[in-house]
């Protein structure tokens, strides 16, 4: 059962087209698995720097596998085991010489439910420079943390109290300032698992604005559920479907001409 | 309204909420018995409490006051050699003295004097002994000295014996009864604070009976106990828990762990026994071997409690510290652990608080002597408060008795002590989110 389950899944990885587009990250024939369980197989697919990547496609499907790969997030796991190649400005990040560590300093990462630290607000966005040794004074240090909540566009409303808890802030501003502790560490790449799904949608308003703005400095790759948000913010989609990439693409070439008939079903909602 | 003017859709109707009805009411019924069940259990378990720390405050109280008399003491010239101070009977000059100022006089067979010596202290002929050493020209002069009655006359005054008590349950006898009962109308006889008993050590003289060496003796052994299990168990139960690959080995070892915190104490007093007294040869009944041992027991409840603490911290603080590129040590020092330093900290202190309590393997481990002074070194000979709790409940005299259940509420203190640092320290590190 499950080596037929393989084969129609292998077939549908073929059938995906390679983007043409180069990329600041690419992978190649990126395979999952946790334990016995395969949840990507043999996934391809060029991240372009400067752009937002959307990875849209129902629960389950491996988005949020594939995306963890980028920055190697699924070392943590026990028993998940990685095959294949994802390249980062030319490096591959399981190259036996990357140090995951320093490469979670490149590669951001903002979670679903926002995660800030019980600290300070001030403490949240200081405490990626500080590992890292970026500042060497307190001053800089503090001028780091300013840029950055300046960049997630918090600082207006936070820069009167920044040494209170940063759980003392609403859902969205949470979420704005776990963007800025990522920013924080000047990744080049920012990795974003359903950023807007715990929002309201004022604060996904908000947040999909930031999005549009970090754009221009780093390459951000997104998970999203929501049709609408992946073709608001996305210049480029990728349609994930039972751990393959189905089809990738431009975005507005995926939404208005999807050439497989599932993307089609997806992104009209026949299923998913 | 009849039935037969309802059509049978309307009776269905009316007989579905009636039928609702009843189910609601049984509902609530079910409550309310649950309830009741709850507070009957909480009511019973209070009783419980009550009762046991009632009996035990009823029976040791009396410990804290202690009745002390002040004699004068006349010093017989003929009777002390100076060159040999500590061969003169000074507590029957004591006696003699005491007769003398109830206006009696000693027998040929020295009956009365004896008498009168087992209602009073030897302590006052130490003290007569150590004024004249100090200084002997007081030897033919009256010196007055104050000191505890022996514990048998303070239970009388306690009235805990009394005349109608038979002779042979009071061990005093009336003419003994008759001197108290002088000696207190003479207002010689002032009842007080007994700071003896927190003071002095164990004696086999129950008036001069105290437990500051076996209070001493149990800090000694928890801080042992703390020093040794705390640090291991907590660094164990983070390693399991953050780092260790999991795999049969380690499965096999938390398995053990669990096991080894169901273990009987003992059997961890039968191991310090073998291991620590006869491989290592540690000095027996040592407040560091009762630390070694209790450090033992005391490992596998700090490993399971600091690894739930360390479990209740959620998985994304881990991801969101490796995410911005922290190693996994900074992920556990800067953000687990303090997160976890709450649930840490209780399960720490808990379980040195069982610690404490320990007797069991203490005994295994020769602690049961004993021991009269306060312990000098951690090697030393040492008693602690439960099992000095042991020792006076097996002595035969009532007044034993009495400090039995007057060291229980020394014990219950530090306890009690002890768990508030726990809720304090939990506050404390809680207030920081």
């Amino acid at each position: 059962m499950t080596a037929q389950r393989d084969d129609t899944l292998a077939a549908g990885a073929v059938t995906a087209p390679r983007s043409s587009a180069t990329g600041k990250v690419s992978a190649s024939d990126v395979s999952v698995f946790y334990g016995e369980k395969q949840a990507l197989f043999d996934v391809s697919l060029d991240m372009p720097d400067r752009m937002v990547t959307a990875l849209i496609g129902p629960s389950g499907c491996g988005k949020s596998t594939f995306l963890r790969c980028i920055n190697r997030m699924n070392d943590t796991i026990p028993g998940a085991r990685v095959n294949g190649r994802i390249i980062i400005d030319g490096e591959d990040v399981n190259d036996r010489q990357v140090d995951p560590v320093l490469l979670r300093a490149r590669v951001g990462m903002v979670f679903q439910k926002p995660n800030p630290f019980p600290k300070s607000i001030f403490e949240n966005v200081a405490y990626g420079p500080r590992i890292h040794g970026f500042a060497t004074s307190k001053s800089e240090l503090a001028d780091i943390v300013e840029s950055s909540l300046k960049r997630a566009g918090l600082w207006k409303e936070v820069s009167d109290r920044l040494l209170a808890p940063g759980t003392s802030l609403s859902g969205g501003q949470q979420q704005r300032l776990v963007i800025a502790r990522a920013i924080a560490v000047s990744p080049e790449v920012i990795l974003m698992d359903e950023p807007c799904s715990a929002l309201d949608p004022i604060a996904t308003a908000k947040i999909e604005e930031l999005i549009d703005d970090l754009r221009s400095q780093y390459c951000i790759v997104i998970v999203t559920h929501s049709m609408a948000q992946a073709a608001r913010v996305s210049q480029r989609t990728a349609f994930f479907h039972m751990g393959a990439v189905v089809e990738a693409g431009a975005t507005d070439e995926i939404f208005t001409n999807p050439r497989d008939t599932r993307t089609q079903d997806y992104i009209t909602g026949r299923f998913g | 309204m009849t039935d037969a003017a309802l059509t049978p859709a309307q009776a269905a109707k009316a007989r579905a909420r009636t039928e609702a009805e009843a189910r609601l009411k049984r509902r609530y019924r079910a409550e309310a018995r649950f309830r009741l069940y709850g507070r009957a259990a909480i009511i019973l378990a209070l009783t419980f409490l009550v009762v046991l720390l009632g009996r035990i405050g009823l029976q040791g109280y009396s410990t804290f006051v202690d009745y002390r008399v002040s004699l004068p003491v006349q010093v017989d010239a003929n009777r002390v050699n100076l060159a040999d101070l500590g061969g003169s009977n000074f507590n029957l000059m004591v006696a003699e003295s005491a007769l003398a100022m109830l206006g009696e006089e000693d027998d040929p067979y020295g009956q009365a004097s004896s008498q009168m010596m087992s209602i009073l202290s030897g302590d006052l002929g130490f003290q007569v002994l150590d004024r004249l050493r100090a200084d002997p020209s007081l030897v033919g002069q009256t010196i007055t000295v104050q000191g505890p009655m022996k514990a048998n006359a303070s239970l009388y005054y306690k009235g805990q014996i009394s005349r109608d008590t038979e002779v042979g349950g009071r061990l005093l006898s009336d003419r003994q009864l008759d001197w108290l009962d002088e000696l207190r109308d003479q207002g010689r006889v002032t009842g007080g604070f007994n700071w003896t008993f927190l003071s002095r050590s164990d004696s086999t003289e129950p008036e001069q009976a105290g437990v500051l060496g076996a209070v001493i003796g149990s800090a000694m052994m928890l801080f042992v106990t703390a020093l040794l299990a705390a640090p291991i168990g907590v660094l164990a139960a983070t390693y399991l828990e953050e780092f260790a690959p999991k795999n049969r080995w380690t499965d096999v070892i938390e398995v053990n762990i669990n096991n080894l915190a169901a273990v009987p104490s003992i059997i961890y007093g039968l191991l310090g026994l073998a291991v620590f007294i006869n491989w290592l040869a540690i000095p027996r009944s040592s407040p560091l071997l009762g630390g070694l041992v209790l450090a033992l027991m005391s490992l596998p409840t700090i490993i399971i409690a600091t690894r739930s603490a360390l479990r209740a911290v959620p998985p994304s603080i881990r991801e969101a510290a490796l995410a911005v590129g922290a190693s996994r040590t900074q992920t556990v020092f800067h953000h687990v652990l303090p997160l976890a330093m709450p649930g840490m900290m209780t399960g720490v202190i808990l379980s040195l608080a069982h610690a404490l309590g320990e007797t069991a393997p203490l005994l295994m481990i020769g602690m049961v002597s004993f021991v009269p002074g306060v312990p000098e070194t951690l090697t030393s000979a040492a008693t602690v408060l439960p099992v000095q709790i042991f020792i006076w409940e097996n002595a035969s005299e009532r007044a034993f008795h009495e400090r039995t259940a007057a060291a229980i509420i020394v014990l219950l203190v530090f306890m009690v002590l002890m768990n508030l640092v726990a809720v304090i320290l939990r506050r404390r590190f809680e207030r920081r989110w």
